[in-house]
């Protein structure tokens, strides 16, 4: 969807977008030459159409949150897929390692570091705690 | 007054929906890209055993050393998690981890998810219109599934289908790939025609299909030597007749044995489902 500034005859530009209640989808754009702002509401129904494919009106990329989908759409779905409860943080440096390893493990790879830590009562993992759980778990490869 | 056209405002719409939607089918492709083959259990009939049959395939092929998943695609009355004793499903930042149950089978189904006896529902503030969006909703989830479950390295993804002839056709559109479809029946009249429908929206789909399971052919109580008649009817031989795809064996209904159970009972119609995948 593009929004033309009828007297300017220039393409607007998307500034914002809210969800404001009741199910409405807005989105802001303003016209780059006269300044002029719109805001764009879409009823519940279309955002509720748009939603149900799962993807984003307005949005750059799809949010990388896996199973995002089921878990804002399914109910009771966030409680048991959600929480994130007492579960390690990490820091940019193990996060950048642990997307050296293949795709199809790396969730189960970030599970046995996440578990190791957790048995010790570390809040974060860091490039020096996959060291040690590395060498205590025999897993030099991971 | 006449405006550009879409085409003609050369700047971007920002949402670029088409991509997202690429994307969406890349994940899928990139996320089985690590698994051997991805095979479909199907039938057009409610409650003929597809569940059943597919865990069955899925311990078997697993007891034959082979890595095996099985997706619980059947979403609003789930019982693979049951019937394989699989354990729970648990959540990273980067996938969706399956459960594990009998053999190693690795199982992901929407029973894991939802509460004990709660249907399948979704949060709308739009509930009234609901069937509007329901399938899309439906498909979505399975996608997910397929997208965002961290399989791992598998051999064989058993997918067990819901029923409804259209079911086939969802599968391919997310995974063209498919290798194989096996259909189940039970032997009578009104189960031909349903399993007939679904394995036509099935061939017009693309998906190749590797026989006909006719299943609860007849009852087998605990302790008895010999199977009593259930159901009349002879859909497994007319639908393979009717199709010119084999009938590759039939399964006594045997209600007091899981799955794991009758793998030993079940050799001949295993070793036909097996020479196909091979």
């Amino acid at each position: 969807m593009k929004f033309l500034c009828i007297d300017c005859d220039e393409q607007m530009k998307f500034i914002d977008r809210q969800e404001p209640g009741d199910g409405t989808f807005a989105a802001a754009y303003s016209c780059p030459t006269c300044g002029r702002q719109i805001a764009m509401l879409a009823n519940p129904m279309e955002t509720q159409l748009v939603g149900s494919l799962g993807v984003k009106i307005g949005g750059d990329t799809l949010d990388r949150d896996p199973m995002e989908l089921v878990r804002a759409e399914m109910e009771g779905a966030e409680a048991k897929l959600g929480a994130k409860v007492n579960r390690p943080t990490w820091t940019a440096e193990s996060r950048d390692r642990l997307d050296r390893v293949p795709s199809f493990v790396r969730g189960m790879v970030m599970k046995i570091y996440n578990d190791w830590a957790m048995e010790r009562g570390l809040t974060e993992i860091t490039p020096k705690v996959m060291d040690e759980a590395r060498v205590d778990l025999g897993l030099e490869e991971m | 007054m006449s405006y550009r056209t879409y085409h003609d405002v050369k700047g971007d719409d920002r949402s670029h929906l088409g991509d997202q939607v690429a994307e969406q089918r890349k994940r899928v492709a990139d996320r089985l890209a690590s698994i051997g083959q991805v095979v479909a259990v199907m039938s057009g009939k409610g409650g003929v055993g597809k569940s059943y049959v597919s865990s069955l395939l899925a311990v078997a092929a697993s007891a034959e050393g082979r890595a095996v998943g099985v997706l619980d695609a059947d979403l609003n009355s789930p019982t693979v998690g049951r019937l394989l004793n699989s354990g729970a499903l648990e959540m990273t930042d980067v996938a969706l981890l399956p459960a594990v149950g009998d053999l190693g089978v690795k199982v992901v189904s929407s029973d894991l998810i939802l509460d004990e006896d709660a249907p399948l529902r979704w949060k709308s503030a739009l509930s009234s219109e609901e069937f509007v969006w329901r399938g899309a909703l439906e498909v979505g989830m399975l996608r997910e599934f397929l997208a965002d479950v961290e399989w791992g390295a598998l051999d064989l993804l058993i997918v067990d289908l819901p029923p409804g002839a259209e079911a086939a056709k969802d599968l391919m559109m997310l995974v063209p790939s498919v290798a194989v479809g096996f259909a189940v029946t039970i032997p009578t009249e009104e189960s031909r025609r349903s399993v007939a429908r679904a394995i036509r929206v099935a061939r017009d789909a693309g998906m190749p299909l590797g026989g006909i399971i006719e299943n609860m052919s007849s009852y087998l109580g605990e302790g008895s030597e010999e199977p009593r008649p259930l159901f009349e009817g002879i859909a497994g031989d007319a639908l393979a007749e009717e199709f010119d795809i084999p009938l590759l064996g039939r399964l006594p209904l045997r209600p007091e044995r899981a799955p794991r159970d009758v793998i030993d009972d079940s050799e001949d119609l295993l070793q036909q489902v097996f020479r196909v995948l091979a």
